[in-house]
């Protein structure tokens, strides 16, 4: 029982920020993710670690703060849910442009545009495929659980920093508002200045000891260099493809008929596959981690053993692009979604992959 | 042991506390939990609900449609949630305010007339600890001591003063569900 508490996925969110070293928190409220400003204001880290928390006037000024900490080497980060993500776009695309590392969480609400506060999974494609402009990626964790809430701020800080590229945990309404029981993780301190100096050489920490002068910009105007910078940054970017893949399985071992699922549609066909096993249907769950780089391979590993591919969304149809590509036909690949803040329930996916199979 | 409940009522009556403390009270015991809301622009006279999962294994989905206990405080949630209890399961109602009794005859029917005990009682924010006794009167899925320890650990020490006042209102609930 000791250490062992029972918090929505967004208050997790906020105690594990704190508890791993989190240097300063910029955001600004919207449904379904407005726990996260409102516990670290309730435990005000300033007064502990020294970690900043900051309600900032809008989102633009939040990402734009975020841009500032990461320059100095801080581990920074911002919350907010779609459409405050979409306002964070431009500000993203820079970071990813300047090669600094951040955290960025979006509790996905369904959209378009204003949209509702009630869940969706429809930000798939501005997560994965880049949501500004340029060629970039994000390194996307998906939690299904509130521990998984709170194990990713500190895992999307760490490969952030690792690559120099920014993390986001994209998860939405319902694993945002759900209370589970979850250990916190053991506590971090903060980095120091010398150990910022030490692992961030390109970071603006004062220029001591008259090194060469380290400047963050997203900015090349002679496109030799530019293509080269770019080059480079598609170099870390296999490199991620190549060791960061993260998924996990359930009940796949003799699966006949796979689904894929991620975040909260994950957990609700979970229950789906308990379902389906009942009634004597070998289904399997695989369960997408990271979201980019995506688990290829091991979809694609699928494709000997099973006879069709279902993917369950809280949107249109996202992530099976993704799976088609993983798969290039060699199983038929259905999709079920609903939108609107609709989350299906574990019978309505039963009933999808029998019509699917 | 798997238990799916689901809470569902006014907002303002407690139904999202309830649903709170019976998740810690059974967290208390080494149970898996999870605690779910219908969340949105929820206010006082509006409709709130909540679904709770206590079990002894990790629980897949916290999203149900269907459910071993239905709560129900107004007549709106009756309608909505009595179809949506597995056969055999447990409702569990305040008769006052709801004007179409449950029609059900394959589950368990219980009332507790909270409404009328916290008026006894004098305190109208009693409501939701007296729904709460009634409930694990009628299946004690976990120990009174168990709530008493959860709202120790989840109220703010300056309420601590309210807990014999929470416990006599369970114990309320407990004596005069039918």
């Amino acid at each position: 029982m000791k250490g062992i508490h029972l918090m929505k996925g967004n208050e997790a969110i906020a105690h594990a920020a704190i508890r791993c070293g989190c240097d300063g928190y910029f955001g600004y409220p919207i449904t379904p993710q407005s726990e996260i400003l409102e516990t670290l204001m309730e435990e005000k880290p300033w007064e502990s670690t020294g970690m900043v928390c900051l309600q900032a006037e809008s989102e633009v000024a939040a990402i734009n703060m975020v841009f500032g900490g990461a320059s100095c080497g801080k581990k920074v980060m911002t919350s907010s849910s779609s459409p405050g993500v979409s306002l964070k776009q431009e500000g993203v695309s820079y970071l990813c442009g300047a090669d600094l590392p951040c955290l960025i969480v979006n509790i996905m609400r369904g959209g378009p545009g204003l949209g509702t506060i009630q869940p969706s999974q429809s930000d798939y494609f501005q997560s994965t495929k880049g949501g500004g402009h340029g060629d970039y990626h994000l390194i996307v964790l998906a939690p299904n659980s509130v521990q998984e809430m709170a194990d990713f701020v500190g895992l999307g800080f760490d490969l952030s920093f690792k690559y120099r590229i920014p993390a986001l945990i994209l998860s939405d309404g319902v694993i945002g508002q759900m209370m589970e029981k979850l250990r916190l993780p053991a506590f971090k301190p903060r980095a120091t200045e010398e150990e910022i100096a030490r692992d961030c050489p390109w970071a603006l920490s004062g220029r001591t000891g008259m090194r060469p002068q380290n400047i963050i910009s997203s900015l090349e105007l002679d496109p030799a260099i530019m293509e080269k910078r770019n080059l480079e940054r598609h170099e870390r970017y296999r490199k991620v493809e190549a060791t960061e893949v993260r998924y996990d399985t359930f009940m796949c071992d003799d699966a006949e008929f796979l689904i894929v699922a991620f975040g909260c549609a994950a957990r609700i066909c979970q229950k789906s596959v308990e379902l389906l096993r009942e009634q004597g249907i070998k289904a399997g769950l695989l369960r997408p981690i990271t979201l980019w780089p995506f688990p290829k391979k091991a979809i694609e590993g699928y494709c000997r053993q099973v006879r069709s591919i279902l993917t369950v969304e809280l949107n249109s149809g996202q992530m099976v692009e993704d799976v088609r590509l993983a798969v290039d036909g060699k199983v038929p690949v259905g999709h079920y979604g609903r939108m609107g803040g609709i989350v299906p329930t574990p019978e309505e996916i039963v009933e999808a992959l029998k019509k699917n199979s | 042991m798997k238990e799916e409940i689901i809470i569902s009522g006014f907002g303002g009556q407690g139904v999202l506390s309830m649903g709170k403390i019976l998740a810690y009270s059974a967290l208390l015991e080494n149970k898996e939990v999870s605690w779910m809301p219908a969340y949105g622009p929820e206010q006082r006279g509006g409709t709130a609900n909540v679904t709770v999962i206590i079990s002894d294994e990790l629980i897949s989905s916290p999203i149900l449609n269907s459910f071993d206990t239905a709560i129900i405080l107004n007549q709106q949630s009756m309608d909505k949630f009595e179809p949506k209890i597995k056969p055999g399961g447990v409702l569990l109602y305040d008769p006052h305010g709801i004007t179409r009794a449950p029609v059900r005859k394959d589950i368990r029917i219980h009332t507790v007339d909270a409404t009328e005990i916290a008026s006894d009682m004098d305190n109208s924010k009693a409501f939701n600890m007296i729904v709460l006794g009634a409930y694990l009167k009628v299946l004690p899925i976990v120990q009174l001591k168990s709530i008493l320890e959860g709202l120790r650990k989840t109220l703010p020490a300056r309420h601590h003063k309210l807990i014999p006042m929470n416990e006599q209102a369970l114990q309320a609930g407990m004596d005069r569900v039918k």
